[in-house]
């Protein structure tokens, strides 16, 4: 029998395969499938008191939500900030791969390892380093007061859906420019120069070849950044105020000090259908767009 | 390639002060000698830096983290490794879903991740504490530490392996003398970035330390109040530096020994 085994074994490259990924995948079974599962199982419970829960089905947590004036504004806040970092970070970014793909001849790599090397030091830091730079004595408003520019401090700086904006825009850069630049290095140059020759403008060329090109990057940069900030937590806590807060401080609200476990289990699964419809309609879209074009 | 464009270099250059200025303001505040963070700077001072030798919950936070953080780079690194081998060297039903369901913790909002975990680690009646912390690290780890070997394997000559193989050696003894060498350095690089990562990660030990503090959890308690911000400074300045460090130290490794067209930047987008 272990012969049998064994020689079908030498032979079978899907066998060999998931044996290597079995821990991988028991990991992500146990420790997310499983979990997420008994979340979304969670999301039809009751809190009857402080400490107990009604275990019989009901859906009522999810008109809960949908009743909620706050969770309903707090959810498309947080969907509508996603949308805003997204598409600034990579109108910003986009520039910027470019250069590096076309113009720079030597040490890409340095350029690229230098682009990616703020993003790996500690996320919590940096959002606090726009704390520094944005509060209401923070450096912006010190320095503009001491040039005698102002004699208040701003105070939408601080707290505020902007302030959210632009740590999200500066935090999030690396997961932009990354996809981008892949996308735009593996386009051949020789198409551009051809484009070019046969009269097309700068422009023209940048919007029939270069753009359409590049479009696997802009998918990739927008759910790789979408998807996270939707569900961001530090950032509103530390800088958004109550103008900028978002869903995330509500569902670890329900999981801390209002506790109410099955409210933010149907808060969190609710965040995560919204990350999926969108996942999906950009996909969608993109594989219509490509399709026209090619 | 194009020719020269200075208005985009420009641009280009602004984007990397934009990217980085924020960064710096933490080491020069942190020798500021004021409590408020505002200019000008009223004097220079290593004062905050002395004071954390005093600070034991700072020490003890800090062992919290080393301790997670070498935990996790093991274990993610370790089951990565297999993970990457088996999309790097065999074709097989499944695999699109497999990839997908092991990237997943990557591409989740954290929090979801973290509040599922902490549902299932309380009813299952155990105590919240490092032990889920790690658990969560290792799943958001792996991930990370499999773009970065995939990127290291593919492309690996597996003819090599067989000739060892045939030549007598057993499944260890193939991949000790002959695979381990060759994916040394993106082993290391995996081990070092993963450790950076969980040494950094706030949400995930946020829902689940209970009372032993990571620390992020630290630094985040002492946010709060301005007369301790001063040493968080000092603290973050130095975890800045040692980060860096750590990160370079990886860059480098994982480009050791492969073709410039290959090294590409550890995160392999994958098609």
């Amino acid at each position: 029998m272990l012969q049998v085994w064994k020689s079908f074994y030498a032979r079978s490259d899907p066998a060999k395969a998931y044996s290597l990924l079995s821990p991988a995948l028991i990991l992500v079974t146990l420790a997310m499938l499983i979990p997420l599962g008994l979340m979304l199982s969670f999301s039809f419970f009751t809190q009857t008191s402080f400490t107990e829960i009604d275990y019989s089905f009901t859906i009522t947590r999810y008109i809960d939500f949908f009743q909620s004036n706050l969770l309903v504004s707090l959810l498309i806040k947080s969907v509508k900030i996603s949308f805003i970092v997204t598409f600034v970070t990579l109108l910003t970014a986009y520039p910027v791969c470019y250069y590096i793909a076309f113009y720079v001849k030597k040490n890409k790599m340095l350029w690229l390892v230098l682009l990616t090397l703020p993003f790996w030091t500690s996320y919590l830091l940096r959002v606090f380093s726009w704390k520094i730079i944005l509060g209401t004595k923070g450096v912006i408003n010190s320095s503009l007061i001491n040039a005698g520019l102002l004699s208040e401090p701003l105070t939408f700086l601080m707290y505020s859906e902007t302030a959210v904006i632009i740590t999200l825009t500066h935090a999030w850069a690396a997961f932009a420019l990354l996809p981008l630049y892949v996308s735009l290095d593996k386009i051949d140059f020789s198409l551009i120069e051809a484009a070019r020759d046969l009269g097309l403008s700068r422009l023209e060329t940048f919007w029939k070849i270069t753009l359409p090109l590049s479009l696997p990057g802009i998918i990739g940069a927008i759910l790789i950044i979408f998807i996270p900030t939707v569900g961001d937590y530090v950032t509103p806590a530390l800088l958004g105020g109550t103008d900028g807060r978002m869903l995330s401080n509500m569902i670890q609200a329900y999981f801390g000090k209002v506790n109410n476990l099955p409210l933010g289990a149907a808060s969190a699964t609710i965040m995560l259908i919204t990350v999926a419809i969108v996942t999906m309609i950009v996909s969608y879209t993109t594989k219509k767009l490509t399709q026209r074009i090619s | 390639m194009e020719q020269k464009n200075n208005t985009l270099l420009i641009y280009t250059l602004l984007y990397f002060a934009f990217l980085y200025i924020p960064v710096l303001f933490l080491p020069i505040f942190s020798f500021n000698d004021a409590n408020y963070m505002s200019f000008p700077l009223s004097g220079f001072t290593t004062e905050h830096y002395e004071e954390m030798w005093e600070k034991t919950n700072l020490h003890k936070a800090l062992w919290a983290s080393i301790k997670v953080g070498i935990v996790a780079s093991v274990v993610s690194t370790t089951i990565a490794l297999f993970a990457a081998k088996a999309f790097a060297r065999y074709k097989f039903r499944g695999q699109n879903i497999s990839y997908g369901a092991i990237m997943i913790p990557f591409l989740i909002p954290e929090i979801i991740l973290a509040v599922a975990i902490l549902v299932i680690w309380l009813s299952l009646g155990f105590k919240l504490g490092l032990v889920p912390v790690t658990l969560g690290h290792i799943l958001f780890c792996t991930p990370f530490a499999m773009l970065i070997l995939i990127a290291r394997i593919e492309g690996f000559d597996f003819s090599l392996e067989e000739a060892s193989r045939d030549l007598g050696e057993n499944a260890w003894g193939t991949f000790y003398r002959v695979s381990l060498p060759l994916y040394l350095p993106g082993i290391i690089a995996s081990l070092l970035l993963s450790f950076i990562i969980s040494f950094d990660e706030f949400v995930l030990a946020f829902f689940l330390t209970g009372s032993d503090a990571t620390l992020p959890m630290y630094m985040w308690a002492q946010m709060r109040f301005i007369q301790k911000l001063p040493h968080v400074l000092a603290l973050g300045a130095v975890i800045i530096v040692f980060t860096t460090f750590i990160v370079l130290l990886a860059f480098w490794l994982r480009n050791l020994g492969q073709g410039k067209d290959k090294a590409e930047f550890g995160i392999k987008i994958h098609e």
